[in-house]
């Protein structure tokens, strides 16, 4: 029997994110974004990380406000239904941070090159676009084949993923399902990758459908066990998005005063994911956001 | 099509002629708020084979069951044709399978040019913008793009402080030339009129004015000389079942709200 993976939160946090780390996260764009995982790098008030992301919605935004990130790499930070970041916004202006631009599909071609085992990707996109004048790895090559002029995206090795996921058992086999985002090469590409899990389930569970598991479990480092690990996003199959919270994050990251109001309550001062949603978000708020209208799939048969 | 007319604002004009853009069967890359409205507007009335592709690596042919604010909500990926990575989406839109792509951004110049990332000096103060997302993706790779934005006179510039997502470069043969296998933006739909592009010289023409507004509003609000189309056309407004769906999509006037014009 393989030796459990399974560790509470923060001390998958405080072991394998150490300061200056790069990390990777908020990879499915909008859905199962790593709150849970991300408040507890902020309470552990780590330092100098490097954030790689596509749109990254406001946990970036929370990060960088928290004075957690040195450098980002990723296409988009800022509040997917109200626009700016206003932490991100200010620490640019600042130049408090380093910001390496990408698309989301450079930025997917980036982890899949190192996914691959590859330097580099080549794409037809981007090309004539200023994100070349900001981000080193990002080159035009002649193809070899037919002379045309391609962007080469060079490969992204983080050093931690930070995945949430629906299930996951004590070994790190998991199921993830939804749209993926940029989910399967950011495992693939990353040295260590931690799961937060909705459920943890019996091993069985998992391999009654392989084809749900997007990354093999032998690459998984850590899973935790994290109940709510992505509100305020949404989680297929568990709870929906909470939409008031990102227009009342809006109003309280507006000011650094505020944030940092917003900032001791929301984070600092709570112990942990649970207690936050028992004595931030509360019962009545979790109720109207679970799914109200189910929807299983018909089941489908791996037998021999 | 119903010519009764009702009171509107010009969000909601704005997202009746982005639909207007789509034809029946093509495949839209649509993009965050406004076009989100604008596929389900097309698809619900002239263009019922349209199919949706999304970013989050989302393809739909058929319209949500109810509203929804952004495209990561559940009820989008309820019954989904395909849920996959952002990878295969980009990749449809790489081999040139998109008909059209919609996008929003911060500041536009004549070649249809478009910046979300950064307004002012590079090396000296600036303002800080989200970035591209996959907007970049968008202009570079579908077939046309559309742009969708605010008209106001900072936002319509000579010349845009940072490409994020390329419209024709700097005039005819920029796209070929750097290496872009297509496309460029065929429209331009803002809150005062509509702008096509001339396909000699590539820059924006001012094709159609609201209800309500001038050609001299507009080049007021705009930071170079406009070619101006010989007639103008009026845009129409909203139809009554254009108005109708939109509050079933909306029904909160989130991104359609504000007063009428």
């Amino acid at each position: 029997m393989p030796e459990s993976k399974l560790y509470p939160l923060s001390k998958a946090v405080a072991k394998w994110i150490p300061d200056g780390a790069s990390v990777v996260s908020c990879t499915a764009l909008e859905t199962c974004i790593p709150f849970a995982a991300g408040h507890e790098i902020i309470r552990q008030k780590k330092k100098d990380l490097t954030l790689i992301g596509p749109i990254s919605d406001i946990l970036f935004d929370q990060l960088v406000g928290a004075e957690c990130v040195k450098m980002i790499q990723a296409a988009w930070v800022g509040n997917v239904i109200t626009g700016l970041g206003y932490n991100y916004q200010k620490a640019v202006e600042n130049r408090r941070i380093v910001v390496e631009h990408h698309s989301n599909f450079t930025i997917s071609l980036a982890l899949k090159a190192a996914s691959m085992g590859v330097p580099f990707l080549p794409t037809r996109t981007g090309l004539g676009s200023d994100l070349f004048h900001f981000n080193p790895g990002l080159k035009t090559v002649t193809c070899p084949f037919t002379g045309h002029t391609l962007a080469a995206v060079a490969a992204i090795t983080p050093d931690v993923a930070l995945i949430h996921v629906q299930r996951a058992d004590a070994m790190g086999n998991a199921h993830l399902w939804g749209s993926l985002g940029i989910t399967r090469e950011a495992c693939l590409a990353s040295r260590i990758v931690i799961l937060t899990a909705e459920e943890i389930v019996q091993t069985e569970i998992i391999l009654t459908d392989p084809n749900r598991v997007i990354f093999p479990g032998f690459l998984v480092t850590a899973v935790c066990h994290a109940p709510w690990g992505a509100y305020p996003s949404p989680v297929p199959g568990y709870y929906n998005r909470d939409h008031d919270y990102f227009l009342e994050y809006q109003q309280s990251s507006k000011s650094p005063e505020n944030f940092h109001k917003w900032l001791l309550r929301h984070v600092m001062k709570v112990s942990d994911r649970e207690k936050f949603m028992e004595q931030i978000v509360g019962n009545s708020k979790m109720a109207d956001l679970t799914i109200k209208k189910p929807s299983f799939t018909e089941p489908v048969n791996y037998g021999y | 099509m119903d010519t009764d007319t009702r009171e509107y604002n010009f969000a909601q004009l704005m997202v009746a002629a982005a639909a207007r853009e789509i034809q029946n069967g093509e495949i839209i890359f649509v993009g965050m708020r406004l076009p989100l409205l604008g596929f389900l507007l097309a698809k619900s009335l002239h263009a019922p084979d349209a199919v949706g592709i999304y970013e989050l690596g989302i393809v739909r042919d058929r319209v949500a069951p109810v509203p929804i604010l952004t495209m990561g909500d559940l009820p989008n990926l309820y019954q989904a044709a395909w849920l996959a990575d952002t990878a295969d989406a980009m990749s449809l839109l790489q081999q040139g399978r998109v008909d059209v792509s919609f996008l929003g951004g911060a500041q536009v110049d004549r070649f249809g040019n478009l910046n979300t990332t950064l307004i002012g000096d590079w090396n000296g103060s600036i303002s800080s913008l989200p970035g591209s997302g996959g907007a970049c993706d968008l202009a570079s790779l579908a077939q046309r793009h559309i742009l969708v934005m605010a008209h106001e006179e900072r936002r319509f510039v000579e010349r845009v402080d940072y490409i994020t997502s390329p419209g024709y470069g700097d005039g005819p043969g920029w796209r070929q030339r750097v290496g872009l296998p297509r496309g460029g933006p065929s429209t331009v739909i803002t809150t005062l009129g509509i702008f096509h592009f001339d396909p000699v010289d590539c820059q924006m023409v001012l094709t159609s004015v609201h209800p309500g507004v001038t050609v001299k509003m507009v080049q007021d609000h705009t930071g170079w000389p406009l070619k101006i189309a010989n007639p103008v056309q009026i845009t129409p407004p909203p139809t009554l079942s254009e108005l109708d769906m939109l509050a079933q999509f909306d029904p909160k006037g989130f991104w359609t709200g504000g007063p009428a014009r």
